[in-house]
């Protein structure tokens, strides 16, 4: 375990420390932690489990096991431009499988993955709640609404730069 | 506080933020501010109007014209024509208001709603808790405190006949019950507004449009049972409104309408947020609850109930945010009013998220008991391009596809559940001619393989084995024993499964296969699928009359399947082709089809 956390620098060990403190390391609210070290830190490698776990006393198993469990949390660093396409009911009626396809083939990336550049990385998710403009995508914050498959050379080419 | 003569009222929802619906407004004010107009005009960003296909929606008061697909680029028009010069913007009405309606008191699209869950959504600034008040906010927990005693209270809502909107349909009243009786050091009130159904957006709706009125149903349900604490565990993908939900807490708080000593009665509430990480099954009660306690979302068996043993293992009460979304309008109109709409054993009204191939894709409250025909073609505009209805999904994973021959069925909670699907949470997936019925039980199913939490074996790998049958009959493999197959181990799922979830996740299977038995046949027997949605069972062939022979199709083929000499008409060799569909891409005279 304390190899791991050779890994992550001093000041990263103390932010993880404050959050974990703020919630006063209440093992109930390890879900709450993990939602703070995730939007710090961008993903929970094992490194950051590692040291949650010896703050918050609580087995890292377990915290492997809550963060495989819920699909918000992922152990991969995601792109600087995170590309993700709604495959909620809604949108899946009007095509965004067609979509997804596109954006495999263009990016050259399977579902999960992130461009060796760290530039774009791809994800599905369920349901943004935006059905009136299905199908949906989403590059970072910026939604885009009703996008078909001519669109998406469109849309990647906007964040060449 | 300035008196204003005119409101122009801008939904500030999800769908149409994301259509830039918060430029529109700081440009409305800037213009107004350049036409010194800012005194007697009042900008306001509300919640959800419900007309999410055609947004960014803009209402115009005191005449309630509506205005869609609004851009940035109207505001100025809307200003000289609609403020200064008292005309309405054409171009920008809705299609509807063609009939000479242009207003939304008139609209096809509103005239058969009653609104109470969604009663301020779109009429109030969510952020401002004086509007709430206004709008006889927190009317209902004065009531509440001061006139009735708990018993009285739950009685109340027991007479209302109101029945949880979740999905589940438990009569709400015997809920807060069960949770008053029991006894325990502290308890606990907890909303649900993990909104899992891929399609339903209405209950992120009603907490970005009006989250004051879960925050007082919340603190009423607190009073009857005698409860101090709320949570509300909230998806974070719903960012607006944990944001929304965070100032009205905030107002609440500053106002005394929550904390402690509620409006000098002695009764002490306070509401916290915790945030969902994204698991279908925490729609669970249960699997919620263990989700909050910081575990996975893992479902218990019950006994015990919540009521008993939740939350910290304490008496909990948990319900979905339209539920308490109902609660005000029923303590301030009574039990009889609401028990007067709807039917006899599902009163009140119900909200729907119509989405899909539907024209007016959006959210919908009608009395319970209107059919879904009055639903899809009155209110939700019919079936886009003209195309013809072919089923509806209710429910959402859990429910199940209706088909032509329900569309008279009055939509009450048994009426559903007789007709092989159930309310849910009141996601309505519209499809048309083009949708394959296997394709759809099969998407269904792999939203279910990835949700299911494995505790339970029945799910677990049950739910597997139907989606690796159905996508063999999508790939043209599947036999007829296979349908036989699906139907046996449905029911076997369906018996055995821990949770809810696992217990109707066949559902879009078996109403597919009760009401859709030929398409399948076809699948299996006839390696068909009319809609033209399997690729493994489609071919390519070409026309022998459009072919020049121009071999640009032989040269494009990855397989090398396509044999022909220049200027003779090319054949496609079935057995070796991949489906790929470069040829029909490379074809310049429209000489490939696909069959």
């Amino acid at each position: 375990m304390c190899d791991s956390k050779i890994k992550l620098k001093e000041k990263d060990i103390a932010k993880i420390k404050e959050i974990c403190e703020f919630f006063d390391n209440k093992a109930g609210e390890l879900i709450s932690v993990l939602h703070r070290c995730q939007s710090e830190f961008g993903y929970l490698p094992p490194e950051i489990q590692d040291v949650v776990s010896d703050f918050m006393n609580v087995p890292v198993a377990k915290i492997y096991g809550v963060v495989t469990f819920y699909s918000f949390f992922t152990m991969k660093p995601k792109g600087k431009y995170p590309i993700s396409i709604c495959t909620g009911t809604a949108c899946y009626v009007r095509g965004a499988e067609k979509v997804l396809d596109e954006f495999k083939k263009e990016l050259n990336l399977e579902v999960g993955e992130t461009a060796a550049d760290g530039k774009f990385s791809l994800s599905s998710l369920r349901c943004v709640g935006a059905c009136g403009l299905a199908p949906v995508v989403l590059v970072g914050e910026k939604t885009y609404g009703r996008v078909a498959p001519d669109d998406v050379k469109e849309i990647l080419a906007a964040y060449e730069n | 506080m300035s008196k204003y003569k005119k409101h122009i009222m801008v939904c500030g929802g999800t769908g149409c933020r994301a259509s830039e619906s918060d430029t529109i407004v700081e440009k409305m004010k800037k213009e107004l501010e350049n036409r010194n107009l800012d005194k007697d005009v009042q900008v306001v960003i509300t919640g959800c109007f419900g007309l999410c296909e055609k947004g960014p929606i803009v209402k115009m008061l005191p005449d309630n014209t509506i205005y869609t697909e609004v851009k940035p680029v109207n505001v100025t028009e809307i200003i000289d024509e609609h403020i200064i010069k008292g005309r309405k913007v054409k171009s920008l009405l809705p299609a509807d208001s063609y009939k000479g309606k242009t207003d939304s008191k008139n609209m096809d699209s509103f005239k058969k709603q009653i609104r109470i869950a969604l009663k301020n959504c779109g009429f109030i600034n969510p952020e401002v808790i004086d509007e709430y008040i206004a709008s006889n906010g927190y009317e209902a927990l004065g009531k509440a405190l001061m006139e009735y005693t708990p018993e009285q209270t739950i009685d109340i809502i027991k007479k209302s006949g109101l029945r949880g909107r979740g999905g589940g349909g438990f009569p709400t009243g015997l809920k807060w019950e069960f949770a008053a009786k029991s006894k325990g050091d502290q308890k606990y009130v907890v909303c649900n507004a993990d909104e899992g159904d891929p399609g339903a957006f209405m209950d992120r709706s009603i907490l970005e449009g009006d989250p004051h009125s879960v925050l007082e149903a919340m603190a009423i349900c607190g009073y009857t049972m005698g409860a101090t604490e709320g949570l509300i565990y909230i998806r974070a993908e719903y960012p607006l409104a944990i944001e929304r939900l965070q100032i009205a807490i905030k107002q609440a708080r500053e106002y005394g309408l929550l904390g402690k000593n509620i409006l000098g009665s002695g009764f002490d509430f306070d509401i916290i947020l915790k945030l969902g990480a994204g698991a279908f099954v925490c729609g669970e009660e249960t699997a919620l609850i263990h989700s909050m306690e910081g575990l996975r979302g893992e479902p218990t068996i019950k006994p015990p109930f919540p009521a008993e043993s939740g939350y910290n293992n304490m008496p909990t009460n948990v319900n979905n945010v339209e539920t308490f979304a109902n609660i005000p309008t029923i303590i301030n109109k009574g039990a009889e009013w609401f028990a007067s709409i709807g039917t006899k054993k599902s009163t009140g009204t119900k909200v729907f998220a119509l989405a899909g191939k539907i024209n007016n894709v959006g959210l919908i409250e009608v009395p319970m008991g209107t059919t879904l025909r009055e639903v899809i073609f009155e209110i939700g505009g019919g079936i886009q391009d003209g195309k013809k209805f072919k089923a509806v999904q209710t429910g959402g994973p859990s429910g199940g596809c209706l088909t032509e021959k329900h569309l008279d069925t009055p939509i009450d909670f048994d009426n559903l559940i007789e007709a092989g699907s159930m309310m849910g949470s009141g996601g309505m997936i519209v499809m048309d001619e083009d949708d394959c019925m296997v394709s759809m039980a099969k998407f269904y199913l792999d939203f279910t393989v990835e949700e299911s939490c494995g505790k339970c074996a029945p799910c677990r790998i049950g739910n597997k084995r139907l989606y690796e049958t159905l996508d063999k009959i999508t790939q043209g493999k599947g036999t007829e024993a296979d349908l036989d197959l699906l139907r046996n181990m449905s029911h076997v799922i369906k018996d055995t499964s821990l949770c809810g979830l696992g217990q109707t996740s066949p559902n879009p299977v078996l109403s597919t296969l009760d009401n859709f038995w030929d398409e399948y046949i076809a699948h299996v027997k006839d390696h068909k699928c009319e809609a033209g949605q399997c690729k493994s069972l489609l071919q390519y062939n070409i026309i022998a009359e459009d072919c020049v022979g121009c071999t640009a199709c032989a040269r494009v083929c990855p397989v090398g399947c396509i044999a022909g000499e220049k200027k003779e008409v090319h054949i496609i060799d079935q057995s070796i082709c991949i489906k790929c569909g470069a040829c029909m891409d490379k074809c310049k005279f429209n000489a490939i089809e696909l069959i």
